[in-house]
């Protein structure tokens, strides 16, 4: 890593990483006795640590190379890796607060191994951790093959890459000492939301100054995804995380707005989180990953079109629909609601946009796991969004809103459509970045599949069940026109679906277990191969960064 | 009406050919497009006056009230349990009058949450007894055997941290709350005596924060000052702020029994 810097690259890291120690020595030391003191350390901690790598290699010879004649993946090489790690502890941990939720004495008895404690590490992990370095990792990947370029910059891919988990290791660890700003996938308090916001700025120069550099003319619809992604996240991340600290020297914080306000400017983030992160990010991937790994072009480039605006506009209105019934002006719900059932129509644009793409290609589905993750993924993202639309009128939420069929809803598009794309990414994304002939064993991706698969489907349609038998029972009436269940009644009833949820839940995670391991043993065990003409080039010269249409 | 359609689209298809070749366009494009939907729905919630009702009996949270909601979202309350009865039948019958936008109007963060593994707390306060609470919180089965939720027994244990308190009201005075400086003063007196009836700091509760303010050792002891004594202080004020929510129920019903006639 940093053999390929030069002296100058070397010095500014060191400077960098020197003010970096001396944040995390002046958190430490002010912060002291609170969890901002633990932050702290773990900041000067990282920091000394790398200051020791960049100062090992200070003095060693400066590359000799071209470095805008080659791809730079090593960066991404650590952000695949870490998006592995963070799988198997999202999930990992997603699993135990299932079964806790089934049998609540399996926990330790201290407090931070309570639910409430536990649950944002498994959401923030699995988002955040998983999904949010797969992102990254792959937008890296995606911006430079598309662009036929090298990336902008030696040092910021670095920087983001480990700020950006700096950060995510702030929030888990804060949640687990009990900071957080209740505000649900916005827990992490003020410090790390700011230390976000510097590494999403240097994210976004990184991404618009490779673009700038392109040697093809157009920007491929994948890159247009990812920057709504970047830009759209920074907006929301910002607006909704803006509070007062109680104290400079402390983690404590409460929210510029209140009540209703609040509720309104939570939601439009939190659906806006599923959009431009969970959404917009992975169709990115999507849109790359797939007609490379099927050898098919996109099919339609008016669907792109349509699609992609269609969700850029639409999505961020829908946010209110998490609020039907409540104190939130009734004029804003029903915008909500009425926005929701039009994101069908670019939602499901998208989906059959990569559906009919595989048009062609149908026996590679049949044959190569990798593609269909891909393709599965897209399935479950067309009725996901179903779902989602259908969720948001306002009736139907009436019985779904608190129960298990929103969590059965999540979890169909946070299982089927995102980890499932993800992981059809990386297995198309090893390879190609490590330079390996292919994956150490096609048949561990298939178990991985198959376990997926079955783990999604058990989960959701456990929580399906549960969700809907829970709304029903809080509303039903016996003949004297008393409510014929208390709340318990309905807490009994969940426990058999809770056991299968837990089960489908540890299905998924022994796939991602399996994933890793194959990925490690790719990394380790299989031989290289020389692509000649992986390299940047301008665009007559090569052949097509993606498939194209004759 | 296809052909008028397709002469809309050409041009569309055109300026979209240009667009996606310059990349400062398609961020400002990007960005503009993003935020329309966000600027609609939020912007008027801040200047539309009907959109929170007047109150004007509503109450502050007392600093061992606003200690206790600290530690409710400390230890993620909000992942189980909603604070906001929606306006549907079963929902009344079950929690009580529905919630109304002024009872969170000091809430910063809201807590309405979003899903019910727990049942609703947004009208929690005095249905249940200190002791209740105290016993529920240490041991959540021996009360209720089919519970899933997690025991806080270490709550009763722990000594609540006040010296924080006068900034923390200060910093909740910032954002709009308007507690004044007598308040945020005697913050961590009033945190005491609000616990502790017979002390001599009991009395500047009452004056500060109005004399319906619940005065007593929450947690059984008056001898300590615990976080069980802010936690139970707390769910006891929920729902309580304001009568707004019973005055309009009443209302409606009265109005229902008008037409009736």
């Amino acid at each position: 890593m940093i053999a390929k810097f030069t002296v100058a690259e070397r010095q500014w890291s060191l400077v960098l990483l020197v003010l970096t120690a001396l944040a995390g020595l002046a958190m430490a030391a002010l912060g002291a006795g609170d969890a901002m003191g633990v932050h702290g350390f773990i900041v000067l901690i990282v920091s000394l640590g790398l200051i020791f790598v960049v100062g090992g290699g200070l003095f060693a010879p400066e590359p000799t190379e071209d470095r805008r004649r080659a791809y730079y993946d090593d960066p991404i090489k650590l952000g695949l890796v870490l998006a592995m790690v963070w799988a198997v502890i999202g999930m990992g941990v997603g699993d135990w607060v299932a079964w806790m939720l089934a049998y609540p004495e399996a926990r330790f008895d201290a407090a931070w191994s309570s639910f409430g404690r536990v649950r944002p590490v498994h959401t923030t992990g699995v988002i955040f951790g998983f999904g949010g370095n797969a992102l990254i990792a792959t937008s890296m990947h995606v911006m430079q093959r598309t662009s036929r370029a090298r990336m902008a910059g030696q040092v910021s891919p670095w920087f983001v890459i480990i700020g950006y988990n700096l950060f995510v290791v702030m929030a888990v660890s804060g949640y687990l000492m009990g900071v957080t700003q209740s505000k649900e996938y916005a827990e992490a308090e003020w410090y790390a939301d700011i230390w976000l916001v510097i590494v999403w700025v240097t994210y976004f120069v990184l991404y618009i100054r490779t673009l700038a550099r392109r040697n093809e003319p157009h920007i491929y619809v994948a890159n247009w995804y990812y920057l709504a992604f970047i830009l759209v996240v920074a907006v929301l991340h910002i607006i909704n995380n803006l509070a007062m600290p109680a104290s400079l020297t402390a983690a404590k914080s409460y929210s510029l707005f209140s009540g209703v306000q609040d509720a309104m400017t939570q939601w439009w983030y939190g659906h806006n989180a599923v959009a431009f992160f969970l959404t917009a990010g992975f169709l990115g991937m999507l849109y790359y990953y797939l007609p490379k790994r099927a050898n098919r072009p996109i099919y339609s480039y008016r669907l792109s079109i349509l699609s992609f605006w269609g969700i850029t506009f639409f999505y961020i209105w829908v946010g209110s629909h998490h609020l039907h019934y409540t104190a939130l002006p009734h004029w804003v719900q029903t915008l909500g609601m009425t926005f929701s059932v039009m994101l069908l129509v670019p939602s499901w644009a998208s989906a059959g946009n990569a559906l009919m793409t595989l048009n062609g290609a149908w026996h590679k589905v049949r044959d190569d796991a990798t593609l269909r993750f891909m393709f599965v993924a897209a399935v479950f993202y067309g009725l996901s969004t179903f779902e989602g639309s259908f969720l948001a009128i306002r009736p139907v939420n009436s019985l779904s809103h608190y129960t298990d069929w929103t969590v059965a809803h999540v979890h169909a598009g946070a299982m089927g459509w995102v980890a499932l794309i993800t992981f059809g990414a990386i297995y198309a994304a090893v390879p190609m970045i490590w330079r390996r002939e292919t994956m150490y064993s096609w048949k561990l991706v298939e178990w991985h599949f198959w376990l997926a698969l079955a783990g999604t489907m058990i989960y959701v349609f456990a929580m399906w069940n549960s969700g809907i038998v829970q709304g029903l029972m809080w509303r039903t009436y016996n003949e004297a026109g008393t409510l014929q269940y208390s709340f318990v009644d309905t807490l009994v009833a969940m426990h058999p679906y809770y056991i299968a949820r837990a089960i489908g839940g540890l299905l998924f995670l022994t796939g991602a277990v399996v994933g890793s391991y194959n990925i490690w043993m790719t990394i380790r065990e299989v031989g290289h191969e020389a692509k000649a003409r992986d390299v940047p080039t301008d665009s007559e010269a090569g052949e097509p960064a993606v498939p194209v249409a004759e | 009406m296809i052909r008028w359609l397709q002469k809309l689209y050409y041009p569309i298809q055109a300026g979209h050919y240009r667009l996606e070749k310059h990349s400062i366009g398609l961020t400002l494009a990007i960005i503009f497009a993003a935020m329309i939907g966000g600027f609609v729905e939020i912007a008027p919630l801040f200047t539309i006056d009907e959109t929170v009702e007047e109150a004007p009996d509503m109450r502050l949270y007392t600093p061992l009230e606003q200690a206790g909601r600290d530690i409710y979202i400390r230890e993620g309350c909000y992942a189980c349990h909603s604070q906001m009865i929606r306006t549907l039948v079963d929902e009344v019958d079950r929690y009580g009058a529905y919630s109304l936008a002024v009872e969170s109007k000091y809430d910063h963060p809201m807590l309405w949450g979003s899903k019910r593994t727990g049942p609703d707390l947004a009208r929690l306060g005095g249905k249940y007894s200190d002791d209740w609470h105290v016993a529920h919180l240490i041991d959540p089965r021996a009360v209720v055997p089919e519970s899933v939720m997690p025991h806080y027994a270490f709550l009763a244990q722990r000594r609540l941290e006040t010296e924080s308190l006068p900034a923390r009201l200060a910093a909740l005075g910032k954002v709009g709350v308007p507690y004044d400086a007598a308040m945020i003063e005697n913050a961590e007196r009033d945190a005491r005596g609000q616990a502790n009836p017979d002390s001599d700091d009991a009395g500047g509760v009452a004056e500060r924060y109005g004399e319906a303010t619940q005065i007593r050792p929450f947690d059984g002891d008056t001898a300590r000052l615990t976080e069980m004594d802010a936690l139970v202080a707390y769910l006891q004020i929920l729902g309580k702020l304001t009568d707004a929510a019973s005055r309009i129920e009443t209302a409606a019903i009265e109005a229902d029994m008008e037409a009736a006639q």
